[in-house]
C-alpha cells in the first residue's frame, strides 16, 4: 500500500530525513518510534503534503501512485489521514461545515453524489459513537476551545468520517490521560480492516498496549535503525532510547 | 483608603521638581536674536565651514520659508516666534584640547549632570560627547577609538576632518525637505555629534551625548549622524538636561541613522528637558526627527526612548527598512505630567522583503497633561513577508488628563501582516489594594505599578541608563510625595 | 468647479425645491449654502460628474412595489421604497402597532411638525462636513419613521434605496427614525442600484433613540459599477438605550460610510459592527466615531474587510471617551484579510480618553488566511478554494453573529457566501437586477 524508498525531507534548509525505507502493506499497523528530534513528525508532515517540508531525495509510492506528486487535499482523498499531534483550532468554521466538505470532496473524488444534509447529519451521529464524542462538539468550531483529549478524538472521529486507506497517528496519546487513551484506541481498532493499514507515531510504548503493532521500528537521527516486531516496544520500554545511540 | 483620597495622593505626587534646573555661569558667545540668511552666514562663518555645507544650510532656509508649522499633531503648539530665538550660542573659550582647558564651570555643569567627562571615569565604559548649547564641549574616550578606526566626535570637527563622510551622508536619511522643524535644523544646526563605525568593528564602550541648553533665549539646534558600515555595531546613548527657565525654549534636533549590511545600532534615549513648573509655564519646545535607514540586507536599529521632560513634544523615531530582510524596533516611555503635552511615536516603512518591525508604546499621563501615541506602519508592494507587531498601551493617573493612541497601518501587499493592540486604563485598584494589604503605601505602590508597567521599555536600555530611567520616572512621578 | 454649479442651480431652483419639500427641511437650507460657499471644493470630488437632480418630484411609472423585490425569506417586514430620492408610499401598507408613524419625511413634515422639528438636522454639522451641508440644501424627502413610548415594533422596518433610470442621476435624501422612551425597532436599509448609468447617493440618516429604547440598524449595500454611495449615519442615544449596529458591504463600486454615534447619557450601549467584500477596483471607506459623553457607557466596534484584486478598504475608528465619561468600556477592533497582492488597506484605530476611569482598548489588524489552518483542511481533502471560502466566511463570522434578525442573518450568510464564490448576490425575485431577468 505505501512503499517509502530513500526518503530524505528538510525544513528551513535543515535535513530532518536522511534516507527513510518503509512498506506498508494492507492490514498492516506499523509503530514507528524514537527519541524526540528523530524525525517522526516530519515523517508524518511529509506525507500529508505539508509545504514547510521539502523532499530533497527520494519516492514514496501510496497505492501504486506517486504520493510525492499530489497535493495535500489529494492524498487526504487518496485515502491518507493524518491524526495531527496538534489539531489545529479555526475559529468560526463549525465541525458540520467543515466535514461536510472535507466528506463530500472526497466522495466527488470518488464520482459519487454529494450527501444529503439529512444522510450526511446521520453519519455523523453515527460515527461520533466511536469515539464517544460529545453532541455539543460537533456544533461548536472545529477544536476551538476543545481540551486536549477532545482534540485527539476529534481527530479520529474525523478518520472515522473519512474511512481513510492508510492512517497516521501521530503522538496520538501525548496529552491523553488513561481513559481517553482506551477511547482513542478502542476508536482507531474499530477502525480497523484488512483493506487499511496505520502508522502508529509515538514516543512510549503505552499506546501500544491498546492498538497493538505488527511491526515496530525505531527512528533515530533520520534513518530507521532497527525494525522488528512488537517485542521491540517492550524493550525500548525497558531500556530507553540510550542504547541505540551506540 | 477612600478612592477620593487615592485620587489626592496621585496628584500630590505626580507634581515633582526638576532636578537638573541649574543654569551655569560661563560667558557665553551668543549671536543676535532673529533669523535671515545673514545669520545662516554668520553662523557658517564662525563654524569655518566648507562652502557647500554653506550651501546646504541655505537651501534649507530658502525651503523653510515656504513651509508653515505642522498643526496635525495633538498638540497646543503656540505660536514661536522665530525672530525672537538665538540661533548661536557658545561658551566664549575656542576649542579645548585638555580637560585642563575647559571652563571649570562647565566641568561644573557635568559633573552636576554627572556625565562621567573626566579621565577618572573611563572605567565606566562610556564615551561622551557633551553638548552644551550649541557647541560640542569636549569628547571624551576618542583617541582610544580612534585605534578601531571609530570616528567619534562633534560634527563640526567631523566636517573639517572627515568631510567626505559627512558630505555622503548628511541629509541622506531626513533631506531638509522632511519637514519645518528639519529644514530649520539643515539651516542653523550649530552642532552635534558624529559617528562612524567602520566594516566588521563593534564598538566595545556606549557612544554617548548629552546636551544641555544653557543660555536664555536661544534655541538649540543639534544635528547627530551615525554610521554603522557593514558588519559594525554600536550603541549610542543620549541625555538632555535644561535649566529652568520661565519662558520657553526651543529644542529642533536631527538624529540620522545608517546602517549597512549587518550592521546593528542601538539609540537610547532619556529626555529630561525642563517640562515647565506646575502651572505650565516655561519649559522647552522639543521638536525632533529622528530617522534610522536600514539601508543594508540583515541590518537591525532599535531606538528606546524615555521622555520625561519638555512642555511639548513632537517625535517619532522612525526606520526605514529598505535591505531585505532588516529590522527596525521601537520602544518608548513618555511619561506627561502637569500641563505637559507629548506627540510621540513612530514610522516603520518596510520596503525590503522580509522586513521586520515591533513597537511597544508607553505612555503615562499625569495632571492636566496630555499624552499621544502616534504611529505609522507602511508595507510597501515591495515588502513581501513584512511583519509588524505594535502595542501601545497607556496608563491614566488622574482625571484631567488624556491618552491618546493614533496609528496608522498601511498595507500594499498580501504576504504581509500587521497587528496593532492598544489599552487605556487606570491603575488597577486591586492591584493597589494588594499592594496595601502588603504594607505598601499607596504612593509607593503606584511607582511600582507604573514601573512595572514600562519594564518591557526599560530592560532595552543599557544597564547604566535603565537605573537613570527609573529614577528619573520616579522623579517625575512620585518623588514629591517624600 | 462642479460645486459651484450645485449652488449656482440651488440658487436657480431654490423657490421649486422649497415649494416641493417642506418647512422644517427648508429651514436647513440656508446653512447648507453657506457652508458649501466656504467649503473646499476638493471634498466633494466624487460629485464631479454632472448628475441630474429631481427638483420637480417626477416620479416613475411603475408600482415599485411590483416591479423590485428585495426579497429576504421570511422577514416579513414593513416594506418601504425610495427610488433615487423619492418615496413610495406602499399601497398594501401592513397595519402598524398603535401610534406608530411610519411615512415620507415630507408628509411627516407637515402631518406632524412636532416630531420632526425638534429634530431634523439636530445631529447634522453641518459647518464641518461638506457632505453633510450639500444634503442640507438639497434634501427633499425621505422616511420617516416614530415610535412612541413603550411601544414595540416586533417586525422589521425594511428601507430599499434603488437608484434607478437612463441616465446620470444624483439622490439626496434625508430619514429620520425616532425612538421615544422604551420603544423598540429593528430598521434594515437595503441600498440597490440597476442599470448602466452613473448614480450618486448622498443620504443621511438621523437616529434618537430615547431612555431604555432598544434600536438595531442594518444596512446592506448591493450595488453597480458606477454607483458612488455617501451614507452618513448619525446617533443620538439617550439614558439605558441600547442600539446595535451592522453595516454590510456585498458589492458596490465606491462607497463612504460615515457613522457618528453619541452615547448622551448614562449606560447607553452601542454595538457597531461592520464587513466589507471587496474585489475589482471596489473601494469603501468607513468613517466612525463614537463619543462617551456620560459615565458608564459601553461601545463595542468590530469592523472587518476581505479585500481581493485591486480593492482599496480605507477604516477610520475615533473613539472619544470625555472628561464626564467616567467607568466607560470601549472596545474597537478592525481585522483585515489582503487576498490579493494589489489589494490596499489603510486602517487608523484612534482613541482619545479623557477620563481615568475607563477601559478602552483597540486592535487591528491586516494579513492573510491562516497557514496552518488551511493545511489542515487540505489534509482532510478539502480543496484550495472551498477551504478559502470557508476560512473566509468563519473571518466575518463574528460580525454576523451580531445580526438579530434570523431571517436576516440567515439569507446573508447565504449571500456572503455566494460572494465569496464571486456568485450573483442579487436577489433571486428581482425583476430588475436578479436573476429573473
Amino acid at each position: 500500500m505505501l512503499k517509502i524508498e530513500n526518503l530524505h525531507a528538510s525544513v528551513g534548509g535543515k535535513e530532518i530525513l536522511r534516507g527513510i525505507n518503509l512498506e506498508i502493506k494492507a492490514g498492516e499497523v506499523h509503530a514507528i518510534m524514537g527519541p524526540n528530534g528523530s524525525g517522526k513528525s516530519t515523517l508524518s508532515a511529509v506525507l500529508a503534503g505539508h509545504p514547510a517540508y521539502t523532499v530533497t531525495e527520494g519516492s514514496v509510492t501510496f497505492c501504486g501512485k506517486d504520493l510525492l506528486a499530489m497535493p495535500p487535499e489529494v492524498r487526504s482523498r487518496e485515502g491518507l489521514f493524518l491524526s495531527f499531534q496538534y489539531p489545529v483550532e479555526i475559529p468560526g468554521v463549525s465541525m458540520v461545515n467543515f466535514m461536510r466538505a472535507a466528506v463530500n470532496e472526497h466522495r466527488k473524488h470518488k464520482n459519487l453524489p454529494p450527501l444529503s444534509a439529512t444522510d450526511f447529519l446521520k453519519l455523523m451521529r453515527e460515527k461520533k459513537e466511536v469515539v464517544e464524542l460529545d453532541n455539543r462538539l460537533a456544533n461548536r468550531s472545529v477544536n476551538e476551545g476543545f481540551s486536549g483529549g477532545e482534540k485527539k478524538r476529534n481527530e479520529i472521529f474525523q478518520m472515522a468520517m473519512l474511512e481513510p486507506k492508510l492512517s497516521i497517528l501521530d503522538e496520538t496519546d501525548s496529552g491523553l490521560d488513561i481513559d481517553a487513551l482506551r477511547i482513542v484506541a478502542s476508536g482507531v481498532n474499530k477502525l480497523k480492516s484488512p483493506d487499511t493499514a496505520s502508522i502508529v507515531i509515538t514516543h512510549y510504548q503505552r499506546l501500544l498496549d491498546y492498538i497493538v503493532p505488527d511491526v515496530v521500528h525505531i527512528l533515530y537521527k533520520g534513518q530507521i535503525v532497527k525494525t522488528a516486531g512488537k517485542e521491540l516496544a517492550l524493550l525500548l520500554e525497558e531500556k530507553g532510547y540510550d542504547w541505540i545511540k551506540d | 483608603m477612600s478612592k477620593d483620597k487615592g485620587h489626592d495622593n496621585i496628584s500630590d505626587f505626580t507634581s515633582g521638581d526638576y532636578k537638573y534646573g541649574f543654569t551655569t555661569d560661563v560667558k557665553t558667545d551668543i549671536v543676535k536674536r532673529g533669523l535671515d540668511e545673514g545669520i545662516i552666514r554668520l553662523i557658517s562663518e564662525k563654524k569655518q565651514e566648507p562652502e557647500w555645507l554653506l550651501d546646504f544650510r541655505l537651501k534649507a532656509f530658502r525651503h523653510w520659508k515656504t513651509l508653515k508649522m505642522p498643526k496635525w499633531a495633538h498638540l497646543r503648539i503656540p505660536d514661536i516666534d522665530f525672530q525672537a530665538i538665538s540661533y548661536y550660542a557658545a561658551p566664549l573659550k575656542k576649542q579645548v584640547n585638555s580637560l585642563d582647558e575647559v571652563d571649570p564651570e562647565i566641568l561644573k555643569t557635568f559633573n552636576k549632570l554627572g556625565i562621567p567627562l573626566e579621565e577618572q571615569k573611563r572605567l565606566s565604559g562610556m564615551a561622551v560627547d557633551a553638548v552644551m548649547d550649541s557647541t560640542s564641549v569636549k569628547t571624551t574616550y576618542k583617541e582610544d577609538l580612534a585605534k578601531l578606526g571609530i570616528i567619534f566626535c562633534s560634527i563640526s570637527e567631523a566636517v573639517k576632518q572627515y568631510p567626505d563622510l559627512v558630505r555622503k551622508y548628511l541629509g541622506s536619511v531626513v533631506p531638509y525637505t522632511d519637514n519645518f522643524f528639519a529644514a530649520l535644523n539643515c539651516a542653523v544646526f550649530t552642532d552635534g555629534s558624529f559617528a562612524y563605525i567602520p566594516k566588521g568593528v563593534r564598538c566595545p564602550v556606549e557612544l554617548s551625548t548629552y546636551f544641555r541648553i544653557n543660555a536664555s533665549n536661544t534655541g538649540q539646534f543639534e544635528r547627530t549622524l551615525i554610521v554603522a558600515d557593514d558588519d559594525a555595531y554600536v550603541s549610542y546613548l543620549e541625555g538632555c538636561t535644561a535649566p529652568m527657565r520661565d519662558e520657553n525654549q526651543l529644542h529642533a534636533a536631527i538624529v540620522e541613522i545608517v546602517a549597512n549590511e549587518r550592521a546593528e545600532v542601538k539609540y537610547s534615549t532619556v529626555q529630561n528637558w525642563y517640562p515647565g513648573d506646575k502651572d505650565g509655564k516655561g519649559g522647552i519646545y522639543n521638536f525632533v526627527t529622528k530617522r534610522a535607514m536600514c539601508a543594508g540586507e540583515n541590518s537591525k536599529v532599535y531606538w528606546t526612548q524615555v521622555e520625561t521632560g519638555s512642555a511639548l513634544t513632537w517625535k517619532y523615531p522612525s526606520c526605514v527598512l529598505k535591505g531585505d530582510n532588516s529590522i527596525g524596533e521601537f520602544y518608548s516611555v513618555a511619561v506627561t505630567n502637569n500641563y505637559q503635552m507629548a506627540d510621540t511615536g513612530t514610522k516603520m516603512i518596510h520596503i525590503g522583503r522580509n522586513t521586520k518591525s515591533r513597537i511597544v508604546s508607553k505612555g503615562i499621563s499625569a495632571g492636566h497633561s496630555e499624552n499621544s501615541y502616534r504611529g505609522i506602519v507602511r508595507m510597501t508592494s515591495g515588502a513581501e513577508n513584512g511583519r509588524n507587531f505594535s502595542q501601545c498601551d497607556s496608563l491614566l493617573l488622574g482625571d484631567k488628563c488624556g491618552a491618546h493612541t493614533f496609528p496608522t497601518i498601511d498595507v500594499h501587499n498580501n504576504t504581509a501582516i500587521v497587528e496593532h493592540e492598544a489599552s487605556t486604563s487606570k491603575i488597577n485598584e486591586d492591584q493597589l489594594f494588594y499592594c496595601n494589604q502588603r504594607g505598601i503605601s499607596t504612593e509607593d505602590a503606584v511607582g511600582l505599578i507604573v514601573n512595572g508597567f514600562a519594564k518591557e521599555v526599560f530592560n532595552k536600555l543599557p544597564m547604566e541608563f535603565a537605573v537613570e530611567a527609573q529614577k528619573l520616572l520616579s522623579i517625575s512621578i512620585d518623588n514629591a510625595i517624600g | 468647479m462642479i460645486l459651484q454649479e450645485y449652488i449656482k442651480l440651488f440658487n436657480e431652483f431654490r423657490s421649486v425645491i422649497e415649494s416641493n419639500s417642506s418647512e422644517a427641511l427648508n429651514a436647513l437650507r440656508e446653512s447648507g449654502l453657506q457652508a458649501l460657499e466656504g467649503a473646499d471644493g476638493k471634498a466633494l470630488k466624487e460629485y464631479e460628474t454632472d448628475f441630474g437632480l429631481n427638483f420637480q418630484r417626477y416620479t416613475i411609472q411603475n408600482d415599485p412595489y411590483k416591479l423590485f423585490t428585495c426579497d429576504i425569506p421570511n422577514i416579513g417586514a414593513y416594506l418601504y421604497y425610495i427610488v433615487n430620492d423619492t418615496f413610495y408610499a406602499n399601497p398594501q401598507q401592513q397595519p402598524l402597532p398603535a401610534g406608530v408613524i411610519i411615512c415620507s419625511l415630507k408628509e411627516a413634515a407637515q402631518n406632524h411638525s412636532e416630531l420632526v422639528k425638534p429634530y431634523l438636522g439636530r445631529q447634522m454639522h453641518i459647518n464641518d462636513n461638506p457632505n453633510e451641508a450639500l444634503n442640507a440644501m438639497l434634501a427633499q424627502d425621505g422616511l420617516f419613521v416614530y415610535v412612541p413610548k413603550n411601544v414595540q415594533v416586533e417586525k422589521p422596518i425594511q428601507l430599499v434605496n434603488l437608484m434607478y433610470g437612463n441616465v446620470d442621476i444624483m439622490a439626496v435624501a434625508h430619514n429620520l427614525i425616532v425612538l421615544e422612551e422604551g420603544a423598540k425597532a429593528q430598521v434594515l436599509v437595503c441600498d440597490h442600484s440597476s442599470g448602466k448609468v452613473k448614480y450618486l447617493a448622498n443620504r443621511v440618516t438621523e437616529v434618537f433613540v430615547g431612555k431604555n429604547a432598544v434600536y438595531d440598524h442594518y444596512k446592506v449595500e448591493n450595488t453597480t459599477e458606477g454607483m458612488t454611495n455617501v451614507c452618513s449615519l448619525l446617533i443620538d442615544q439617550q439614558e439605558g438605550s441600547e442600539v446595535v449596529s451592522n453595516i454590510i458591504t456585498l458589492n458596490n463600486c465606491q462607497t463612504l460610510n460615515t457613522i457618528k454615534a453619541g452615547l448622551n447619557a448614562p449606560h447607553a450601549s452601542l454595538s457597531l459592527c461592520g464587513m466589507c467584500f471587496l474585489d475589482k477596483t471596489q473601494h469603501v471607506s468607513n468613517d466612525t466615531e463614537i463619543l462617551h459623553h456620560k459615565p458608564d457607557t459601553n461601545s463595542f466596534e468590530s469592523f472587518k474587510y476581505i479585500l481581493d484584486d485591486e480593492s482599496k478598504g480605507n477604516f477610520y475608528g475615533m473613539i472619544k471617551v470625555l472628561p464626564d465619561a467616567q467607568k466607560s468600556v470601549a472596545m474597537q477592533t478592525n481585522k483585515n484579510i489582503c487576498i490579493s497582492n494589489d489589494a490596499q488597506m489603510r486602517t487608523m484605530p484612534q482613541l482619545e480618553i479623557y477620563a481615568d476611569d475607563v477601559k478602552c482598548n483597540h486592535g487591528a489588524t491586516v494579513g492573510q488566511l491562516d497557514d496552518t489552518a488551511l493545511f489542515y483542511m487540505l489534509s482532510r481533502g478539502i480543496s484550495k478554494d472551498e477551504a478559502k471560502m470557508l476560512l473566509m466566511s468563519a473571518f466575518v463570522y463574528d460580525v454576523l453573529e451580531k445580526v438579530r434578525i434570523p431571517a436576516l442573518k440567515d439569507r446573508l450568510k447565504l449571500l456572503i457566501e455566494r460572494r465569496l464564490r464571486k456568485e450573483n448576490t442579487s436577489c433571486d425575485s428581482c425583476m430588475i437586477c436578479g436573476s429573473k431577468k
